[in-house]
């Protein structure tokens, strides 16, 4: 079904790239230009490594909330929910509400009791009161790996954006690209340190909302405020496909499909609380009633975010029609940039792009600046030095893995172009739900839980939450496998967070029952009375 | 053990944290906490899991339309925010109401106690 409004964008799609790239490359530059001035500003005050891990701890309640918004609310949430919603409807629609309730766990069971406890990574909760060196090793190894696997996904959806926007459809353009959007993001995070980076967030934050918003209520006022009527449309766009309304239209067609959708769901909704990430944001405020300001403004702004997802991914199928969609350059993942040409025309594009990537952009740069500090903090400081640097020594390592992982993190995204990124940061969620969650609520709330418990949950969460992947459909065995062309897949499900989790809670249990040692009850008592009151817990550095 | 206090550098080492954990104005306080936060996580994963389970096997039961082509399916999704905004407002009003005096009046009192200790 053509109407006459989507006339122009058939005319460019043949000619594979939709609007003006030199408009789009204008507007992104201009993001670029006024977050560096930004990152060089609040970079100056970067002195110690409580600067530059955790930005001084001198953000507020809503700073953060918006900063942890503009950290998770990534290309996933935009492109991929969109494109999902346009192409199978209903289904969907549950990545938005996974990604909501999951912030319920981090409100309600994580967040202050981490802030009083820790001090710039996950691994310094999960350590408290274990045996330093086991626990840290591997709470950094899960913290590299969940990292890795988010940034791949990011990765992917530039690539995506890329050949859309620019016209760029071979391989070594886009790479080009994702090595240009890699190179920026090591300039933010040596800069800026935590501080750069969270300031990235909240302008991109701010950006991404108001751009989704507006697109939202064009799309309803194009249909009279009637919510009805756009889903009518939807159905109507799609040949009068009802199903596209009706739950199942994924994950509907057989046994095997159904428990996929469950373990999806299950690893959503645990996820979040387990992604390091997250959890190291928590660590940029004063107190802990502020880490549970940022936590109620972040579930407020991701959940008004998600509310527009499902306007914006009917309103996508009806304007443009899942066929189009599907066949568009960047595929799946196009949906919301095609819907805002078809808005807008050149210039909305324009901007949505340019918000998308600065959405890329500032994903990567938080999950860099994660990964560097776990490795510098837990692996170098704690491990190899074993507690004699200083923090000077400490933040120069930080600085040079920085390096490290924008190059891995470069070429892994030119490894993983044309995966649907909602999907490919929902195996980072099953993974950390798998590796990590497990262990900070049994560290946090059971008070036997002891060192062997907790790095048979880590590994082993892990370790399954891989392996599954590895012999899923994801990587071989089907048309749309990373590998097609080989079959070494036995296990069913995409998604492995119905075995992963269970199994990492048991070890967990198991691991600590089979432990004949026992743990220091002392430090169990300081660790609890910490965790509840905030006595001791880091404070604000003040210049 | 090898146990250095991960961030413990503004208390003192001397204190013995279990003597507070065993006072019963902290174990009010855990209890306070746990009462709240337990039975409402139990509460949302159910209330949640509900909705995927009957969106995987009772998906005619989610596609019956309530009004124009709204079904369902979508008012449930959409309870799904509501009931996540709700809990967050409690949780809020319930833990600046009940939880921070608590955890204030232990805090200041261990902190004097640690300054004094110090000097």
């Amino acid at each position: 079904m053509n109407t006459p409004a989507s006339l122009p964008l058939a005319v460019a799609a043949e000619t594979t790239t939709v609007g003006n790239p030199w408009v789009n490359i204008l507007i992104f530059g201009l993001f670029v230009a006024v977050t560096l001035v930004v990152v060089l500003r609040a970079s100056k005050n970067n002195k110690t490594a409580a600067d530059y891990y955790a930005g001084g701890r001198s953000f507020t309640g809503g700073q953060n909330g918006t900063a942890i918004a503009g950290d998770y609310l990534s290309a996933a949430s935009f492109l991929g929910i969109v494109g999902a919603i346009a192409v199978n409807g209903y289904d969907g629609f549950l990545y938005s509400i996974g990604f909501l309730v999951a912030w319920l766990v981090a409100l309600l069971l994580v967040a202050e009791l981490l802030r009083n406890t820790g001090k710039f990574t996950m691994a310094d909760v999960l350590s408290f009161r274990l045996r330093q060196r086991p626990v840290r090793i591997a709470a950094a190894i899960t913290t590299l790996a969940v990292c890795l696997f988010y940034l791949l996904a990011q990765m992917a959806g530039a690539g995506a954006l890329v050949s859309l926007l620019l016209g760029i459809s071979d391989r070594m353009g886009q790479s080009l690209v994702i090595v240009v959007v890699g190179a920026l993001m090591i300039l933010y995070v040596l800069v800026g340190g935590m501080k750069g980076t969270t300031w990235v967030q909240i302008i991109k934050a701010c950006l991404l909302i108001a751009g989704a918003f507006i697109m939202t209520v064009w799309v309803l006022a194009m249909y009279g405020f009637n919510l009805s009527q756009l889903l009518g449309d939807a159905v109507a766009t799609a040949g009068g496909n009802e199903a596209l309304l009706n739950p199942g239209l994924k994950y509907g067609v057989s046994d095997t499909s159904k428990l996929d959708f469950i373990s999806l769901a299950l690893a959503l909704v645990l996820g979040t609380a387990g992604l390091p990430h997250v959890l190291m944001r928590f660590y940029t405020v004063p107190t802990a009633k502020e880490a549970r300001r940022s936590v109620v403004w972040a579930i407020w702004l991701i959940g008004a975010f998600y509310l527009f997802t499902l306007v914006l991914g009917y309103g996508a199928g009806a304007l443009i029609g899942p066929e189009r969609i599907a066949s568009a350059p960047g595929g799946v993942n196009s949906a919301a940039p095609l819907l805002a040409f078809e808005l807008g025309g050149s210039l909305l594009l324009g901007i949505i792009s340019a918000v998308a990537f600065a959405t890329i952009l500032a994903v990567v740069a938080g999950l860099t600046i994660t990964a560097a500090a776990s490795f510098s903090h837990d692996i170098y400081a704690n491990v190899i030095a074993k507690g004699k640097t200083t923090p000077e020594k400490e933040v120069k390592v930080a600085r040079r893995t920085v390096l490290v992982i924008g190059v891995l993190a470069i070429l892994g995204g030119i490894g993983a172009q044309g995966q649907n990124v909602a999907f490919l940061v929902a195996l980072a969620f099953a993974v950390a739900a798998s590796a990590n969650l497990p262990t900070i609520l049994f560290s946090l709330f059971w008070k036997r839980f002891t060192t062997q418990g907790a790095v048979w949950s880590m590994y082993g969460g892990l370790g399954a939450a891989l392996l599954l992947i590895v012999f899923s459909p994801v990587m071989s065995g089907a048309e749309t496998s990373m590998i097609p062309t080989a079959d070494f897949s036995w296990f069913p499900l995409s998604n492995p967070g119905l075995v992963s989790i269970p199994l990492a809670f048991l070890l967990g249990w198991l691991g600590t029952v089979l432990d004949k040692g026992r743990e220091d009850t002392r430090i169990q008592a300081e660790m609890e009375v910490r965790s509840l009151t905030g006595v001791g817990a880091e404070k604000a550095t003040s210049h | 053990m090898g146990h250095q206090p991960a961030a413990g550098e503004g208390v003192a080492v001397d204190v013995d944290f279990r003597d507070i954990q065993g006072t019963e104005r902290f174990r009010r306080l855990r209890r306070t906490h746990r009462s709240f936060v337990f039975p409402m996580a139990v509460f949302f994963i159910v209330w949640y899991f509900l909705y995927v389970l009957l969106a995987a096997y009772a998906p005619e039961f989610m596609s019956i339309k309530v009004f124009g082509n709204v079904n369902i399916g979508v008012l449930m999704g959409l309870l799904q925010f509501v009931s996540t905004f709700v809990i967050t407002a409690a949780y809020v009003s319930f833990a600046n109401k009940r939880l921070d005096p608590q955890a204030e009046a232990i805090r200041d009192e261990l902190e004097a106690e640690i300054q004094g200790a110090a000097k």
